[in-house]
């Protein structure tokens, strides 16, 4: 098993050295900082916007190759992502934002996936009654609804409920209250009180979608041979199910967190913006419209490294429900 | 125990099943005896795997089940799931038909039996996998402490259905239920797992449901017989009586419908017709559609399973039944048989007629790779290595092997009609190896095939005059012989030229191989290559298409390939008999000879192993139980490769080992001019 794993994780640290080079070539290519500087009022002189431009590692006069050489000997030997546009840290910024993110992003993610799981399976075992036809229903309502509509959706849904009540009921901007006194417990309520929404927007999505699956890979499961032959030895119906269908049905989806994870990460941008989130989503749009090469590679190089690491989680875990695999 | 003998253990009496309102078990009734053999035998849909589902409440939710079924005098029909649970494993255990599907693929072999054994019993874990490497090691698994720790995927199919039944009895229960237990196996594995079977209900000591299609299984296995049709009883007696005096047409037709191996020739009895729908079943006898002997009476109401007191429990469910009893007639008395006219083997000597197909040395190897992303050859299958084959104008040849003994590499090198690896390959004296590709076109018509599954290879949106005119369309034929062609094939297979614009899905699966039949026979080939065209069949069904081939030989002059697993098909449909084992010819020669004085252990070992369906017979046997699986085709071993499960060598003084060990045996005629070649060093042992 860890000779498989390890095999894997190579595999993906390629993928990963490749996908960065090429977000790397592409951002490049696709942005141009240079007019960024031309158009400033006053206007620099030739001179000093390519001295700029080069101190920034982003001048389109030097080659691609070359500049990716040294930024990824930064990156590699100081752990350095450069400076942004602005002259700041690139490292700050990514620091203070991956924090944000990864608490919706991770939250959302896992608890679509525990909830589309569990209410596929329950709805594969329901198949045809009210409450799976119900399930399936709301599924695909959720599924048609882009993430963008379903965030505005819960917002507006909370300052109307504000608007009623003449007081924030749940809070619907930010990632905290400002200002907020009070002991770690209160701070933790009130993060969990701000996740909520955004949350909810991105798990909605996921859970319907892995609800359908699941719901079709434990309708397999159930007419399989080998849960008569569990129930045949004696394993009352419930237990039979959970122990020999629930795994076996779960195997087939664990390749599909690792890819549907991309899904989530872009929904996350729109999230972002409209719960006023400063993450990495808000981050990208931002850099990309001020032609910020190195920012929007970090965003890009955040982006691999979690879809490759939920690969690899996914790998983790189709390897322990399925020992045929390890050999 | 001596008085307990004589009282019902499990009693099923007005038995039903619906699903969804459809019948398919309506009203059975069953008597199983403590320790006795009961044998449940019937065709697809006649509801008798259902039944022995419904024992155990495991049938599912939609399956709406009534009647009574008691175990030691409790009621189990309507037992909460819960107390069902107790039981299900404890005191009526299971063994189902394909054990590939029936392990969870994701749990250790051992880990499910010791997960068997502590649902009923209070063992710890040690304790209970001690247990399970005992239970492995009596239905005969080797290194049983190694094989707790394999899945099952590692297994073969014959090693997971022991495993199946360790597990069944790994409780010690009072019934054994078992259900087509060796239908997926080969014929050496089945004989092996119904030794298995024995065994096991030799070391607990309980009564044995053994459902089956096959009568021969059930004339080797059973004490007392049930008959099912349309979900219904329709005769029960002991295996000896019922096979001597059948008392209802079915079972009698059923008999007759068999081919035998331990006869050749002749037509067979077929039951016309097919099953009877059972949403939709006229009243009276469900069988009278099909039964020669029925009367107006016969289709009013539905006759009573009944028997005369004396008549030691035979019961049967037919108006006529004491007329049988008293007549006891031959099934061909009853049913009309085809009369098949001497085919073209049978009247010229072989040497005056032409070769049609000559395969020599024909060998085809598979690299394995390796590698996710680079792949690397580590090494390579010989899937057929070795193949000799003789044809000759309207004779059929009979293909005999195992599973994984190169049958179907075999053929598709053969349609293939290019330049084989190795060897020769000659179709109506034409090296295939020279052929270029307009003469291979045209050779093409020569050589048509007919496949196992007629719902897979007919095309289910096509009307079947489409799709037996497809073969004529490829080779260019004009439309008036198209028009004229398809009703004078359909004829010819037996179906009516006015069913052309039908489609696939109306018809029964025999009239769906006759289909198949006239599609393969549009073109006029020389040669039918048969790919086991009759196992998907029920054997009432399989007899019809069977006497169906046997006269197109003979009207049309043809030469058959006739591939099939099953030795008494085989036996009664072939000239002549080639046996493969891994990928090799090591037995051939005239069907009569290779049965009645086989010369290779491997050829006697599997003839051995066919039941026959007559149980005085099948008592009274000396049986070959081969060791183990067929090795791992991937190795090439220096000398004989039967060398390690062959009996005869095993029993060799070890002076003459050599030889085998060694020596590669080469097939050999068993005396000058004789057609019977064997390739063994010592056929004569
Ligand atoms: S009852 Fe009549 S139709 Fe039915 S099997 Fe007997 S003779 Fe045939
Ligand atoms: S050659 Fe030897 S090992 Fe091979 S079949 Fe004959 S006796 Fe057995």
């Amino acid at each position: 098993m860890i000779r498989y794993l390890a095999k894997r994780l190579g595999y993906y640290a390629a993928l990963l050295i490749v996908a960065i080079f090429l977000a790397y070539a592409l951002s490049c290519t696709a942005l141009g900082p240079r007019t960024y500087f031309e158009a400033k009022q006053p206007r620099p002189s030739a001179a000093s916007v390519d001295r700029q431009l080069t101190a920034l590692n982003i001048n389109d006069h030097t080659p691609v190759v070359e500049r990716f050489g040294k930024w990824s000997k930064d990156l590699v030997l100081h752990a350095d992502l450069g400076r942004t546009i602005h002259n700041t840290s690139v490292n700050a910024e990514f620091g203070r934002r991956i924090v944000v993110s990864l608490r919706l992003l991770l939250i959302g993610s896992l608890l679509g996936m525990l909830l589309g799981v569990a209410g596929g399976a329950w709805s594969a075992v329901r198949q045809y009654r009210i409450s799976d036809r119900t399930l399936t229903l709301v599924s695909f309502v959720l599924l048609s609804t882009p993430v963008f509509l379903l965030a505005l959706l819960l917002k507006n849904g909370a300052i109307a409920a504000k608007d009623a009540v003449g007081h924030e009921v749940i809070p619907f901007t930010g990632y905290e209250t400002p200002g907020l006194s009070g002991g770690i417990g209160a701070h933790l309520a009130d993060w969990g009180l701000h996740l909520l929404l955004p949350t909810l927007s991105l798990a909605l999505g996921g859970l319907a979608m892995y609800s359908r699956y699941q719901r079709g890979t434990m309708l397999d499961v159930l007419g399989s041979d080998y849960l008569r032959t569990a129930e045949a030895k004696g394993l009352t119906r419930n237990r039979a199910l959970l122990k020999h269908g629930l795994r076996t049905a779960i195997i087939p989806m664990s390749t599909m967190f690792a890819y549907s994870f991309l899904g989530i990460f872009t929904g996350a941008t729109f999230t972002e913006s409209i719960f006023g989130w400063h993450g990495m989503g808000e981050w990208f749009i931002q850099a990309i419209n001020e032609q910020d090469i190195n920012s929007v590679v970090a965003v890009n190089l955040f982006a691999a490294v979690v879809v490759l690491a939920s690969g690899f989680l996914a790998d983790v875990l189709h390897a322990a429900l399925d020992p045929r695999v390890r050999s | 125990m001596t008085t307990a003998v004589e009282t019902d253990l499990l009693t099923v009496s007005d038995l039903t099943v619906d699903f969804a309102g459809v019948p398919a078990v309506r009203g059975v009734d069953l008597r199983l005896r403590r320790g006795e053999t009961l044998g449940i035998v019937g065709e697809s849909g006649s509801g008798k795997s259902v039944t022995s589902l419904a024992i155990l409440g495991l049938l599912p939710g939609t399956a709406a089940v009534s009647g009574s079924v008691k175990l030691d005098g409790r009621e189990l029909v309507g037992l909460p799931n819960k107390e069902l649970s107790a039981i299900r494993g404890r005191k009526v255990a299971m063994v189902f038909q394909d054990p590939l599907s029936a392990f969870t693929p994701v749990y250790r072999i051992g880990d499910q039996i010791v997960e068997a054994l502590r649902i009923h019993q209070d063992l710890d874990r040690a304790a209970a996998r001690k247990r399970a490497a005992e239970l492995l090691d009596l239905v005969g698994i080797p290194s049983p402490d190694r094989a707790l720790d394999s899945f099952p995927h590692e297994f073969s199919g014959g090693m997971r259905q022991r495993a199946m039944i360790a597990m069944a009895i790994a409780n010690d229960p009072d019934i054994l239920l078992a259900d087509e237990p060796t239908t997926a196996l080969d014929v050496t594995i089945q004989a092996q797992v119904l030794d298995v079977l024995r065994t096991a209900q030799r070391e607990t000591g309980a009564a044995l449901v053994l459902v089956s299609h096959d009568l021969g299984v059930i004339a080797g296995m059973a004490d007392r017989v049930a008959v099912m049709y349309a979900g219904r009883v329709v005769e029960t007696a002991g295996v000896d009586e019922l096979f001597a005096r059948p008392q209802h047409p079915y079972t009698l037709g059923l008999i007759g419908a068999v081919p035998r191996l331990d006869t050749s020739g002749g037509p067979l009895v077929p039951i016309p017709g097919g099953p009877p729908s059972l949403a939709a079943l006229p009243p009276g006898c469900p069988f009278a559609a099909r039964c020669p002997l029925a009367e107006d009476r016969c289709r009013t109401v539905e006759p009573e399973l009944l028997g005369r007191p004396d008549a030691d429990g035979h019961l049967a469910a037919c108006v006529r039944s004491a007329e049988l009893a008293e007549r006891a007639p031959a099934p061909s008395e009853v049913y009309p048989v085809p009369e098949v006219a001497p085919a073209v083997a049978d009247t010229a000597v072989r040497e005056d007629r032409e070769p049609v197909l000559r395969v020599s040395g024909l060998t085809k190897t598979f690299p394995v790779l390796k590698g996710s992303v680079f792949k690397r050859k580590v090494g390579e299958v010989y899937a057929v290595d070795g193949v000799e084959l003789d044809i000759r104008r309207g004779e059929t040849l009979g293909l005999v092997g195992e599973s994984g003994s190169g049958k179907s590499t075999t053929l598709f090198e053969l349609l293939h009609l290019a330049k084989p690896e190795a060897g020769r390959i000659e179709l109506l004296g034409q090296d295939t190896a020279q052929l270029d590709r307009a003469s291979a076109h045209r050779l093409r018509s020569d050589i048509q095939i007919v496949f196992q599954d007629p719902m897979a290879s007919l095309d289910p949106r096509m009307p079947i005059s489409d799709i037996i005119a497809e073969p004529l369309l490829a080779q260019g034929a004009a439309r008036e012989l198209i028009a004229r062609r398809v009703p004078e094939l359909l004829r010819q297979v037996g179906l009516e030229p006015a069913h052309a614009s039908r489609y696939p899905h109306q018809f029964s699966g025999g009239q769906r191989q006759r289909i198949s039949i006239a599609r393969a026979l549009a073109v006029s080939p020389q040669l039918l290559v048969l790919d086991e065209p009759v196992s998907a069949l029920d054997v009432s069904v399989q007899a019809g298409v069977l006497n169906l081939l046997q006269q197109l030989k003979a009207e049309l002059g043809l030469a058959y390939l006739f591939v099939s697993h099953d030795l008494s098909v085989i036996r009664h449909l072939s000239d002549r008999v080639s046996v493969m084992y891994l990928g090799r010819t090591v037995e051939a020669g005239a069907v009569d000879a290779v049965f009645e004085q086989p010369r290779h252990p491997y050829t006697r070992a599997l003839l051995s192993a066919v039941p026959l369906p007559d149980p005085a017979a099948e008592r009274n046997r000396t049986r070959i139980l081969l060791a183990g699986d067929p090795p791992s085709p991937t190795e090439r071993r220096t000398g004989c490769p039967f060398r390690a499960r062959c009996p005869v060598y095993a029993a060799l003084p070890a002076t003459r080992h050599a030889r085998c060990e060694t020596e590669t045996p080469v097939l050999t005629e068993a005396a000058p001019g004789q057609d019977h070649t064997a390739a063994c060093h010592y056929p004569e042992a």
